[in-house]
């Protein structure tokens, strides 16, 4: 799939939190600017969260509680071991009512395996190109839901 | 009264004594950045092993040559916000010390020291006055009516500005921490026919967006790779040049809502020379005063927390009880110093 401006790319992120999934686990690759803070921002607003959403790669977690569910977005670029995930407390926010959005995955090498959903965000001139793969059966069941291969 | 304060809230381990009554104030600090750049950024649990490491010695050393432990009345922490692991160093190493040697302890929110840092120089600013804190984790512009009565005037909505920074830095190839190194690129040209957008100038409001530089410097890159060595000092240019305009247009529309006649610059990117002659140039057009605190203030420090925490403690603050610490903590729950 073919991305070219912000709003589609928060489009597409407002998309991934369907009603009729439950939570699970979305990890994010992609260098910087491919827009993937814009991804999970689209997400957010679709969630009803349009203010107070903040960059989270200097805090490496940022939550937010909805009624009923939360939402956890992760940035591990600053992490220097795949090991230091497990001081962040990352296995506290694997709930079965937490959707989590994780860039940077590859710097947890190892701990992110059979996850969920992996999507993939590279720069095509100005525009970006997503790839999905699904990790797991509800991974596949989301990557269906969205249509997207 | 003489307080020890204790700054561990990221990268740097900053210790301090400050006596409120004289203002005599001793600080050392002990930046982890070259542990840091090997690994191509902050690393939490690194960060929290090296206060472990650093901080102990850094009191031991300062207190040998302040009087010793004794003579101290009190401690004082940065409680949040900040990253949890590293904020947790600091919180035990005052608590225990604290609760050893039966004196009064007192958690710090981390951007009030910042606020209050430009109280540390001689030239001091009165109150009420602007502030605006740019540093790697925030972007605000903040209303000071008095120590501990903040509001914030306007954020970021997306990546602080000194992240803004350090990641065009990463993008130009710099190395960690990239915003310094980008602003001595920049430095190395004084004109360019790119122009970057200065986001969020337009709209009214006071909110910042730097997210949006990051990816037209990309662009801007893509476009003209192969990249030469000019092409990338004069992306350098143009990208500081937008930050330092919007930073601009914002402080000066900050002191025309508020009606104050100070600015004060805090926090790490208030080191950027651009940034202050653009600021000072603004202030003497306003007939304004703009106020930067001292290089060794801007950037995470003990001696801020020292200051924050002891004018605190004087006017009779204390932490009865309390074991937690606050990764986020708004600035707009504190309680006025009367």
């Amino acid at each position: 799939m073919i991305i070219c401006n912000e709003q589609d790319m928060k489009a597409f992120g407002a998309k991934l939190i369907q009603p009729g999934i439950a939570p699970g686990v979305i990890t994010l690759k992609g260098n910087l600017g491919t827009g993937k803070t814009t991804l999970v921002r689209g997400a957010l607003e679709a969630c009803g969260i349009t203010t107070g959403v903040r960059s989270p790669t200097y805090t490496l977690v940022e939550f937010y509680q909805l009624p009923g569910f939360s939402i956890a977005h992760f940035d591990l670029y600053r992490l220097g071991d795949p090991e230091e995930l497990e001081y962040l407390g990352f296995r506290d926010y694997l709930r079965a009512d937490t959707w989590c959005f994780i860039e940077w995955p590859e710097r947890a090498e190892g701990y992110l395996e059979n996850i969920g959903l992996e999507l993939e965000i590279e720069y095509q001139n100005e525009c970006r190109k997503l790839t999905a793969h699904a990790d797991n059966p509800w991974g596949e069941r989301l990557r269906r839901a969205i249509n997207l291969k | 009264m003489k307080v020890l304060g204790l700054e561990s809230s990221c990268d740097e381990t900053g210790i301090a004594i400050y006596e409120v009554e004289t203002g005599v104030i001793q600080q050392r600090l002990y930046s982890q950045i070259e542990c840091h750049r090997e690994y191509g950024g902050v690393v939490p649990e690194l960060a929290s092993r090296d206060h472990v490491v650093k901080a102990a010695p850094m009191i031991i050393d300062l207190l040998q040559q302040n009087g010793g432990v004794h003579s101290l009345d009190g401690i004082v922490y940065t409680r949040g916000p900040g990253l949890m692991g590293a904020l947790m160093v600091g919180a035990c190493i005052a608590r225990a010390l604290a609760w050893a040697l039966d004196k009064p302890v007192l958690g710090v929110h981390h951007m009030e020291g910042h606020l209050l840092a430009p109280m540390l120089s001689e030239d001091k600013p009165e109150f009420p006055f602007v502030a605006l804190l740019v540093s790697g984790g925030h972007t605000m512009l903040v209303d000071v009516e008095a120590v501990g009565e903040y509001k914030i005037l306007g954020e970021s909505l997306d990546d602080a500005v000194g992240e803004a920074f350090d990641k065009t830095a990463k993008l130009l190839g710099l190395p960690y921490p990239g915003g310094p190194e980008l602003a001595q690129l920049a430095s190395t040209v004084s004109a360019t026919d790119l122009v970057f957008p200065r986001p969020m100038v337009d709209r009214p409001g006071l909110d910042f967006s730097f997210s949006g530089l990051k990816t037209f410097a990309l662009n801007t890159m893509h476009k003209l790779t192969p990249l030469s060595d000019q092409n990338r000092a004069e992306i350098a240019f143009a990208f500081e040049q937008a930050v330092v305009d919007t930073l601009q247009i914002k402080c000066q529309r900050a002191l025309k809502q508020t009606g104050y006649r100070r600015l004060v610059v805090a926090g790490g990117v208030g080191a950027n020379r651009t940034l202050r002659k653009r600021l000072q140039q603004m202030s003497a057009k306003l007939q304004t005063r703009v106020y930067f605190p001292a290089l060794e203030y801007c950037t995470d420090n003990g001696a801020m927390i020292a200051y924050a925490g002891g004018l605190r403690m004087a006017a009779g603050q204390r932490d009865e009880n309390v074991t937690d610490v606050l990764p986020r903590w708004s600035l707009e729950t504190l309680q006025r110093l009367n």
